[in-house]
């Protein structure tokens, strides 16, 4: 057995950058909110404010609003995912031609870059420029114009993270449903059990880790989206797509004193930890539990 | 169950594959077209290519270091993480080590926070606390190759872990055995047998630095600064550069593509931190 000292060697540089650059900030940031701070301002000193900040973001409309679309926009997003790439999934089961290569298509957008998926979509929506206004307009006589209708911006915003992350629903779901056994689905069949039954009864309990599995990670995700946004609307029009990360990036970065900016920071991080930590009690644990 | 005929299915894929394809197809047609054609009835068709967009953004010397930027901190940070990430692997998996499983799911725990959320501390930081006389971190590549870590050194960490638990442990003792010192048993031995996950992971790490965009764009302002950052330059409130901004994406998307068809099968495992099996 070698000496754990030289275990811990190998571990340290590790250890340091990430202490550096996750601890410090998380402990940094929680210090920071319970401050004024503007070294812009008259007073560049950092003044300890007791919970000041904290009280703000309370009365802070702008980010209510921002915590309440983007709590449309998880839903809608994530439930449409995994809905879609369930069916896709089971379409993908059957072997027919080309299957490999019509996999390997629909995995293509997990590959691209948040900021260029917001590009693309930005050159596609753009009326004038983008193919899909004037297609709309031409056919359906439909208006489509997502910088000035609120509901389409957000729609278009949803349909864009579905076919960037659709894909991944779709790979974990075919990677679940092909390690089922047949055995239940056999039994099933002889004892004359409708696709509605098999469905509720059998296929979806067996499944439904994966599926857990799948919305914790897509939640996770989507709760913090940016870069895409960020693009194809740059948050507006008005408030309908600004989502939480984007008005920290574009509200509270630049235009608030540091230490307000580090509250609301701390305020989203505590709410992602909670709704992370109520889907594990609440979906995977007890699924666990029972398992043994 | 009635059997149905498989070019139904053939037919419903390649309308799915048009749909996932399309966006990327319009990019480029947007890229290949002059700026005074943009704005005529948009048209699915290319009739000639015009390919000054491209030419524009190579000849162009801020973005032509933004790229030289990208390609450096990508891949700094790809080495980084994939060599911290293998002696991590390895002390975790060779070494009694008080809490090592803690430290194992910590690690991942730096991944799962929203970045916007550390924006502001790291802003501070990196101009404010963590300099050493004239050599401050802020703007710097050194500084992006550090901030990366954040996310790619978890990701590294997870995604060796089975490769680095599949080596038998028998090897290194094998080799203790006959004499090789810690270093040589890592380099000579392990090293070998780990380099297919190693590789994987490389690849991986260095496309997610490569695409990133929200800390590049906030943490740097002009020695630092990456493509991906570029792309945003060219969307302003006054009026739109399409062309240049469809051809900057191109030159985005490209590595990635590369990247793809090298790595397809490990996409799957490696952005649900190895939960799933492509």
């Amino acid at each position: 057995m070698q000496s754990r000292t030289f275990g811990w060697i190998l571990l340290a540089p590790t250890l340091l950058i990430l202490f550096l650059f996750g601890v410090v900030p998380f402990i940094y940031v929680i210090v920071v909110s319970f401050h004024q701070w503007n070294p812009f301002g008259a007073n560049p000193d950092m003044v300890f404010n007791w919970a000041q900040n904290y009280r703000r973001i309370v009365f802070d409309g702008q980010f209510l609003a921002s915590l309440g679309v983007t709590a449309a926009f998880v839903a809608f997003a994530v439930a449409s995912q995994i809905l879609l790439g369930y069916v896709l999934a089971l379409a993908f089961l059957r072997d027919f031609p080309g299957k490999a290569f019509f996999r390997t298509i629909h995995t293509l957008p997990l590959i691209m870059a948040p900021i260029i998926v917001g590009s693309v979509w930005k050159l596609m929506m753009t009326p004038s420029i983008g193919i899909i206004p004037a297609a709309m307009q031409g056919w359906l006589g439909y208006d489509l114009n997502i910088g000035q209708n609120a509901v389409q911006a957000f729609v278009v915003t949803v349909v864009m993270d579905v076919w960037h992350w659709t894909p991944l629903v779709t790979l974990t779901m075919i990677a679940a449903l092909v390690s089922l056994p047949a055995d239940p689905f056999e039994q099933a069949q002889i004892d004359g059990a409708g696709r509605a039954q098999i469905f509720w009864h059998i296929t979806l309990p067996m499944i439904r880790p994966a599926i857990l599995a799948t919305v914790f990670i897509r939640l996770m995700d989507a709760l913090r989206i940016v870069d895409e946004v960020l693009m194809l609307t740059g948050g507006g029009p008005g408030s309908a797509t600004r989502f939480i990360g984007v008005h920290i990036f574009k509200e509270v970065f630049p235009r608030t004193n540091y230490g307000y900016g580090s509250a609301v920071s701390v305020i989203v991080l505590y709410l992602t930890i909670v709704v992370c930590w109520l889907m594990y009690v609440g979906l995977i644990a007890p699924r666990n539990k029972d398992k043994g | 169950m009635r059997e149905r005929s498989p070019w139904i299915a053939v037919l419903f894929w390649t309308l799915m594959s048009i749909a996932t394809l399309f966006p990327v197809y319009w990019l480029f047609v947007i890229s290949v077209k002059p700026a005074v054609e943009l704005f005529s009835t948009p048209s699915l068709w290319l009739s000639d290519f015009y390919w000054k967009n491209y030419t524009d953004v190579l000849s162009d010397r801020t973005l032509r270091s933004y790229m030289v930027n990208s390609l450096i901190i990508s891949s700094g940070n790809a080495l980084l993480c994939t060599t911290l990430g293998f002696f991590a692997c390895y002390a975790l998996t060779r070494f009694d080590l008080g809490g090592k499983e803690s430290i194992f799911f910590w690690t991942i725990t730096n991944r799962m926070a929203p970045p916007a959320v550390f924006l502001l501390p790291l802003f501070l930081l990196l101009t404010q606390v963590y300099r050493v006389g004239d050599f401050s971190l802020a703007d710097s590549r050194t500084g992006m190759i550090l901030v990366y870590c954040t996310f790619n050194l978890p990701f590294a960490i997870w995604t060796l872990r089975p490769t680095l638990d599949g080596i038998p442990r028998e090897l290194d003792e094998a080799a203790f055995v006959d004499g090789a010192g810690s270093w040589r048993v890592i380099f000579e031995v392990v090293f070998p047998l780990a380099r297919p996950g190693l590789a994987v992971t490389l690849i991986l790490t260095w496309v997610f630095a490569w695409n990133e965009y929200l800390l590049a764009a906030t943490l740097t302002n002009f020695n630092a600064r990456t493509l991906t950052t570029g792309l945003s330059e060219y969307v302003t409130t006054t009026g739109t550069n399409w062309g240049i901004m469809a051809a900057i994406s191109v030159f985005t998307l490209i590595p990635a593509l590369i990247v793809f068809s090298l790595v397809q099968r490990h996409i799957v495992a490696g952005l649900t931190f190895g939960a799933v099996k492509g």
